[in-house]
């Protein structure tokens, strides 16, 4: 059976975010109506559903929101992880996000400790959006 | 706003939950049949009677889900749905049949959660590695298959082991009080014949050592995957008066949906139970102080903590004292989960969430043998779909 990662497939709506990454810089979305960051990707706005959202270039910088330390794959696709640390990020911009942990110990850990995005390329024109402590 | 009160419970059927199902393998549509016509028979009721039917998934149909049952069951209605809510999804069944009901749409309605296996494909399909991504989407275009699951963020421990860190973070935690919520479970599991721990209690150390899955959520503390199914009768006041036993009232209820997943919750602590519950409480025109029985859903020991706290029986924060403080056993100051709750019975899919309204019913009927709480005249029933994505609450009441 074939148990390679799942990867994200870019869609016409999320395609920038994911050039972004690849190119390592962070992109969100901000609505130009209400003023309000957005994420993930949409084709309206999440607080207002205005249309009218642009693209901004954003630091990363980001705090941990909370993580749980996965001591049994969540899918056996993610067994060579374990212990994998995942984890909500919010960014400076207020957006929270999925991601893992790297370059920390378990031990230091901390709710609301700073973080700064990790660009993992993890396949051919795929990078992820991993967090390192700042 | 909202319901009269004038539909009720009338009939129940439960399956014992068994971690190693042994009896005879059956299609989603026969397991139907066999549970429309135990909760039928417990109503004293019969399928002439019917004339509404609330289902969830059938394996054997992608699409018209409720069609197929009607067609299978011989039996045409004027009412009929599919509910996808989850772990809600029982409480979501309820109060559309009540509502249905009191509209006129129907008098009689069949909601049922079959959770047995089904046979073996003679031809079946290769493996898809997709099936180890549960209710998580990989659909292209699915903002979980694109955001989520490409990190590992699946299923549901993770989900919920995050709720729990956050709410170390801001409020108190204490793994000795989520201990004390399980062992206690589980003595009321122990005295329940139709639950997979039946005769199987639990100390708070075992709980305490047994294994960490996601920090800082142990095995324990997790519901154990079972089969095993459940079903109501929901009628109108005039059906119920020629039923077999004290009908258990539909006195409110309310249904709150957030998110998906719960990274992109507002608040993580402020649980959709909360204004669920609240709407529940007033148009029933009751306060959770009244409540008799606490029939809460329990995916997880967190789920519970936030159910206690948000629909009520304590502040905000005050939950882990709230456990510390209550015996929560049927002898206790705070009866909940009388059947012992899905970490007692063990959680049979969507079932699970009928095994709390189920029980409710059994208390309020007068039906639950040596569990049978001295008096029950009002029970509290909460649902819980996704990762707290979507939840229900329901005041049953006896007259």
């Amino acid at each position: 059976m074939d148990l390679s990662k799942p990867l994200p497939t870019p869609t016409p709506t999320s395609a920038p975010f994911w050039d972004g990454l690849n190119d390592g810089v962070v992109r969100l979305q901000r609505c130009n109506a209400c003023g309000g960051w957005i994420f993930y990707p949409r084709s309206r706005c999440s607080h207002c559903l205005s249309d009218d959202i642009e693209w901004h270039e954003v630091s990363g910088a980001a705090t941990l929101h909370t993580f749980t330390i996965a001591r049994q794959p969540t899918a056996p696709q993610f067994a060579d992880e374990v212990p994998q640390i995942l984890a909500v990020v919010e960014l400076e911009e207020g957006v929270r996000m999925t991601s893992t942990l790297v370059r920390v110990t378990e031990k230091a850990i901390e709710i609301g400790m700073q973080l700064e995005p990790y660009f993992d390329r993890v396949a051919d024109g795929v990078t992820l959006l991993r967090f390192a402590p700042r | 706003m909202g319901l009269r009160g004038d539909a009720a419970v009338v009939g129940i059927a439960e399956l014992k939950h068994e971690r190693k199902y042994t009896g005879p393998r059956k299609f989603t549509i026969e397991q139907w049949a066999d549970l429309a016509h135990m909760a039928l028979a417990d109503a004293g009721l019969t399928i002439a009677d019917v004339n509404g039917l609330i289902c969830s998934d059938v394996r054997e149909t992608g699409m018209f889900a409720p069609a197929t049952v009607v067609e299978y069951l011989g039996r045409p209605v004027n009412f009929a749905e599919r509910i996808d809510l989850g772990g809600a999804s029982a409480i979501g069944m309820i109060w559309r049949a009540a509502a249905a009901i009191e509209l006129g749409a129907c008098d009689v309605v069949l909601c049922a959660l079959p959770s047995l296996p089904i046979p073996s494909n003679p031809h079946p399909r290769t493996v898809d590695p997709r099936r180890y991504f549960g209710a998580s989407s990989i659909e292209w275009g699915s903002p979980q298959a694109e955001f989520d699951v490409p990190y590992g963020n699946l299923a549901q421990n993770c989900g919920y082991a995050m709720i729990a860190q956050r709410y170390a973070a801001e409020h108190e935690y204490d793994s000795r009080a989520m201990a004390k919520l399980v062992a206690q479970q589980r003595v009321n599991g122990a005295r329940n014949p139709n639950a997979a721990f039946f005769g199987q209690p639990v100390t708070e150390a075992e709980v305490l050592a047994s294994k960490l899955i996601a920090d800082p959520l142990r095995m324990l503390e997790i519901v154990m995957p079972v089969a095993g199914g459940g079903a109501v009768v929901v009628a109108s006041r005039e059906v119920a008066k020629r039923c077999r036993h004290r009908p258990a009232w539909v006195a409110g209820f309310g249904e709150h949906l957030t998110i998906k997943t719960p990274t992109y919750a507002a608040d993580l602590l402020e649980t959709p139970v909360g204004p669920a519950s609240k709407q529940a409480f007033a148009m029933a025109r009751v306060r959770p102080s009244d409540v008799d029985v606490a029939e809460i859903y329990d995916c997880y020991t967190i789920t519970v903590l936030l159910t206690i706290e948000d629909a009520g029986f304590c502040g905000k924060g005050e939950g882990m004292r709230f456990i510390r403080e209550h015996d929560l056993t049927i002898d206790g100051d705070f009866p909940l989960n009388t059947h012992g709750g899905q970490l007692g019975m063990g959680q049979a899919g969507l079932a699970g969430g009928m095994t709390q309204a189920v029980e409710a019913v059994r208390q309020i009927m007068g039906r639950a043998g040596d569990r049978q709480l001295e008096r029950c005249d009002l029970a509290y029933v909460s649902g819980t779909g996704g990762v707290m994505s979507e939840q229900s609450a329901l005041i049953l009441q006896g007259e």
